[in-house]
């Protein structure tokens, strides 16, 4: 290629563009980004249209009120920023293939080395008697919009011709300028590419719901003047509509007259003729989007056409790349009405079966397609409710086996909907949205040699942004490297050759108490960050020792060190624990007071605690003191346990609560405040089946009924949403808590580290049901054992800061320095809505070693208002 | 390990030992000069008892996290290397060396040693 020449002594590869729809667009956009800064290219966009590059997609919204300005993809600034030549109304008259330009109707001649033809399509009018009058219109471009909006003011009665996807969205369109309108198709169904007879039938329904008149099957034969309107429309079975206005949606061509004229192969029906390069059958051609023919086949949808403006893009660049053909499912909503569909909607392949869901008073219509074995989703239907569609969507395109039942898939209520499972994740699935690591490059890492969670990380950067996806990268690599037949250990790190739960028994069997012990007698060299706090944890959960217990003191993580939440620069949160949120005016009193005090930033959680922004270490026992004195407990939002019960107000206040269920959480936190588990434990308490508290999004959610409280488990909110199953209904008091007992006691023996509850019980053999018999029918005879564990470690709960505070020793830990007192002058805060907040990097003035006159950030930035806060 | 300075390279006793904490960092600061009111250098001082040093002393930066943390950080061993794993996003840094084990930066280091239950540094 041209462009690989050393570009030394090569002129610039001229690229030309015809056409600036999304298409055209989306191409110049990934040929600035691609090309590197030395394969010179000089780009030149021709448009016919009066704009550059704008939103067909959402065209309809030009009438909610979006402006063209709000539609627009790009404008002349970017362009001329990116060196694009652009040239408006310039519509393409004429190429010459042997010398290579084009020239438009106005004349103007361009060179190319690589033409890119991206012409689109335009709005096909059945040949119908008539159809050539003022108020027929059609639906494609901004212009056609206006003209619309025109005619629209002097019209009462509108009718979309067509009754397909846009058809519909132009019948929206009508709705929102108030006209009556109707839609007319003359197939038997709406969206006949993309739905079945039955979902037709139910959009039909919803459709004429909202007011907008379906006439199906009906085939116009000719357009002529109206008595109560501007025309009518008269119909091959004899009967009329009239309207004043009609708008034809009756499917696209493509816009290949320029390549027809210059004898590029065109397809029998149109389309110009390109291949997996998207070249043309002249090779310096290509074509893209909706005027491409590949395969025999016209892509009418955006995303194909990005596809090929990017191939397009590469190919012209010397990479190698191809199209090769694209998904046409589609998620969309149509006059509120959801619609989704999937690959093989219609059932065409042979043998395949269907699975049907419909309801019809809420208007929900659900169908999926599978093969004959029942192990493919070949397609699927949703209307009315298309919140499947991505599940569904990943089983088709990435071929996953479907589970036992596929029903359950979009059945309502199914008991256990199957969740995607990490083997099941598509490798186009995102694992690590901080450095947007894909399943697919943890994948391409592996077979690039990576063979631990370490290298994968190492490579990819996965969780090494916000950590959160820390133990899904690890699922992810362990599932990988078993598929490959890899052993994968369950060994915690290289320190200890067992997994958490293998440890935990050897501490509860062997009686050990200190890391050392455990290190000497099953482990090896001097430990880590992960074996460390993993065995302090454990030590916690079955002895219940004080952390800062001297032997304790180098295992914990910094959180656990310093009692509170370690933020990004050093400096440290404090949340005091405000069992279901239920405070006391004067205890709120407090904690203003102490804020103000120690100037931190102040944030209400989502726990329905405050939490206290911007302490340092040698702050924080004095922070602590004034609330230990005014009756505060540690919240232990530094630790992996229990952290709040989130609770609604039930019956003490609420109209509609059948149960004490700020009683209950109080009560609750109170138990298991203290309890050390593998991962943090949330729990929450709703009064009424209303749910405000979202106890369904805890690890324990406990919901008032008229007869008691019903339990759910294992749910989780975060990165991972789970909503927690039922677990056992209408309990009383004593029974809510023997359950959570048992339930809280066996994860925390047997749970990985750092797995949540939700993953937990993905990962328990028979789930669910498993944990039922486990604790309700005592299955395996340990129930009595659990509550044992439980009640020890409730009953031998301290306040950790308490302990602290009257510890010297341990407070020697809050000094900054062992040889001055002297604070961190590195931590800055500036302010922000009255309060602190860290100052970014470009908000401090780099300290300046020099001899005579140092400079410190305090004083260079005084315009930011920059303070720093003196240890008290 | 600058070469310019090594010449005036000398132990500087920082703490007692009893200062220390076993198997985990304290902080110490350097101060820089007589006349600077500048930021002192801060040193995080690691006590692992089991080891043929017993005392190792790094910069107490984290160039990743920018942050004075570091002493804060839980210590261990990756084979035969001593290291330190930063409290804010866990990278590993050498206590022998200063060098990160994952990414290509590193902080300094400094010989150190206990004379007498005194704490010294080579600065």
């Amino acid at each position: 290629m041209d462009s690989q020449v050393d570009n030394q002594v090569v002129e610039k590869t001229k690229v030309v563009v015809v056409g600036n729809g999304m298409v055209g667009h989306h191409f110049v956009e990934q040929l600035v980004e691609l090309s590197a800064k030395e394969q010179a290219i000089e780009i030149t966009v021709l448009s016919a249209e009066s704009r550059l590059a704008y939103d067909r997609v959402h065209l309809s919204e030009y009438f909610a009120g979006k402006s063209a300005a709000d539609l627009a993809m790009t404008d002349e600034e970017t362009y001329q920023n990116w060196q694009v030549n652009f040239t408006l109304d310039a519509k393409v008259s004429y190429i010459d293939k042997d010398e290579k330009f084009v020239e438009t109707e106005q004349g103007q001649r361009y060179d190319y080395d690589k033409l890119v033809l991206a012409t689109g399509s335009y709005p096909f009018v059945p040949p119908i008697p008539g159809k050539d009058q003022e108020h027929c219109l059609v639906y494609r471009t901004i212009d056609d919009l206006e003209a619309i909006n025109a005619s629209a003011k002097v019209s009462k009665v509108g009718v979309v011709i067509g009754g397909g996807l846009l058809g519909l969205e132009a019948a929206n369109a009508l709705k929102q300028l108030g006209l009556k309108t109707h839609v007319v198709e003359f197939a038997p169904q709406l969206m006949g590419v993309q739905v079945d007879a039955g979902g037709g039938r139910l959009l039909k329904d919803k459709i004429n719901e909202l007011g907008v008149e379906v006439h199906t099957s009906k085939a116009t034969s000719e357009i002529t003047a109206g008595e109560q309107c501007r025309y009518k429309l008269c119909f091959s079975d004899g009967s009329e509509l009239e309207t004043d206005l009609i708008l034809f949606s009756a499917g696209i061509r493509p816009f290949d007259h320029l390549a027809r004229s210059f004898d590029l192969a065109i397809g029998e029906r149109g389309g110009i003729v390109i291949d997996n390069q998207c070249q043309t059958s002249n090779e310096n051609i290509y074509a893209i989007g909706e005027c491409a023919l590949w395969n025999n086949f016209i892509f009418g949808l955006v995303a194909p056409g990005y596809a090929m403006a990017k191939v397009a893009a590469e190919h012209i660049l010397g990479q190698s790349a191809e199209f090769t053909g694209a998904d046409m499912s589609t998620k969309l909503k149509l006059m509120g009405v959801e619609v989704g569909s999937i690959g093989d909607a219609h059932a065409k392949t042979a043998g395949s079966l269907c699975y049907t869901y419909e309801n019809q008073p809420n208007g929900v219509y659900k169908k999926i397609v599978v093969n004959g074995d029942k192990t493919q989703l070949l397609g699927a239907v949703l209307i009315g409710d298309t919140s499947e569609y991505d599940t569904l969507l990943q089983y088709m395109l990435n071929g996953i086996e479907l589970p036992e039942s596929p029903e359950a898939l979009i059945l309502p209520m199914a008991a256990d909907k199957p969740a995607l499972g990490v083997d099941a994740l598509p490798d186009s699935a995102t694992i690590c949205s901080c450095h947007n690591v894909t399943k697919g490059d943890i994948v391409s890492a592996i077979d690039g040699g990576a063979c631990t969670v370490g290298d994968v990380k190492s490579c990819t950067k996965a969780s090494s942004g916000c950590g959160g996806c820390t133990a899904l990268v690890k699922n992810v690599t362990d599932s990988i490297l078993e598929q490959r037949g890899v052993e994968v250990k369950k060994d915690i790190c290289e320190h200890f050759t067992y997994s958490r739960r293998e440890l935990f028994d050897i501490v509860k069997v062997e009686k050990i108490t200190t890391f050392e012990q455990l290190l000497s007698s099953h482990g090896q060299g001097l430990g880590c960050e992960v074996c460390k706090p993993l065995t302090a944890s454990i030590l916690a959960s079955v002895w219940n020792d004080y952390i800062l217990e001297k032997s304790h003191v180098g295992l914990q993580d910094t959180n656990d060190t310093f009692l509170a939440n370690m933020q990004k620069d050093g400096t440290y949160s404090v949340v005091p624990r405000i069992a279901a949120g239920e405070i006391t005016p004067d205890k709120l009193i407090v904690l203003g007071e102490v804020a103000k005090r120690y100037s931190l930033y102040t944030k209400i959680t989502g726990g329905q605690r405050v939490d206290l922004f911007g302490a340092r270490v040698e702050q924080l026992p004095l922070i602590w003191q004034e609330l230990v004195a005014a009756g505060f407990e540690t919240g232990h939002a530094y630790g992996k346990s229990l952290r709040t019960v989130k609770s609604c107000v039930g019956s003490s206040w609420c109209r509609y609560g059948v149960q004490d269920s700020i009683g209950m959480a109080i009560l609750l936190e109170n138990r298991y405040k203290g309890l050390r588990a593998p991962h943090k434990i949330k729990f929450a308490v709703s009064g009424c089946t209303r749910e405000c508290a979202e106890a369904q999004s805890k690890d324990i959610g406990i919901i008032a009924t008229d007869k008691g409280w019903n339990l759910y488990v294992c749910g989780n909110g975060g990165m991972k949403p789970r909503h927690g199953d039922l677990f056992a209904t209408d309990l009383d008091d004593e029974t809510l808590v023997k359950y959570i007992d048992r339930v809280l006691m066996f994860y925390v023996n047997t749970g990985d580290r750092l797995q949540r509850t939700s993953v937990w019980m993905d990962s328990l053999e028979g789930g669910l049901s498993y944990l039922q018999s486990v604790v309700i029918e005592d299955s395996l005879q340990i129930s009595a054992e659990l509550e044992k564990q439980m009640q020890s470690i409730v009953g031998t709960y301290q306040c950790e800061w308490k302990t602290t505070l009257a510890d010297p020793e341990a407070l020697k830990r809050f000094k900054p320095f062992v040889n001055s007192d002297k604070a961190d002058s590195n931590i800055v805060f500036v302010e922000e809505r009255q309060q602190i907040r860290p100052a970014y990097p470009h908000e401090r003035i780099p300290v300046q070693v020099s001899d005579n006159e140092p400079e410190t950030s305090l004083e260079k930035s005084s315009a930011q208002s920059v303070k720093i806060v003196e240890p008290t | 390990m600058s070469l310019n300075s090594e010449n005036s390279q000398q132990w500087q006793t920082i703490c007692h030992l009893d200062d220390l904490v076993s198997n985990a960092g304290v902080c110490a600061l350097l101060e820089q000069g007589s006349s600077s009111l500048n930021d002192s250098e801060q040193v995080a001082i690691f006590h692992l008892p089991n080891t043929k040093q017993q005392v190792y002393a790094i910069g107490n930066y984290d160039p990743i996290g920018q942050a004075n943390v570091l002493y804060r950080g839980i210590v261990g061993s990756i084979g035969e290397e001593l290291v330190v794993a930063s409290p804010l996003y866990k990278q590993h840094f050498s206590l022998q060396t200063g060098l990160c084990l994952q990414e290509s930066v590193s902080v300094k280091n400094y010989p150190a040693r206990i004379v007498d239950q005194q704490v010294q540094l080579l600065v």
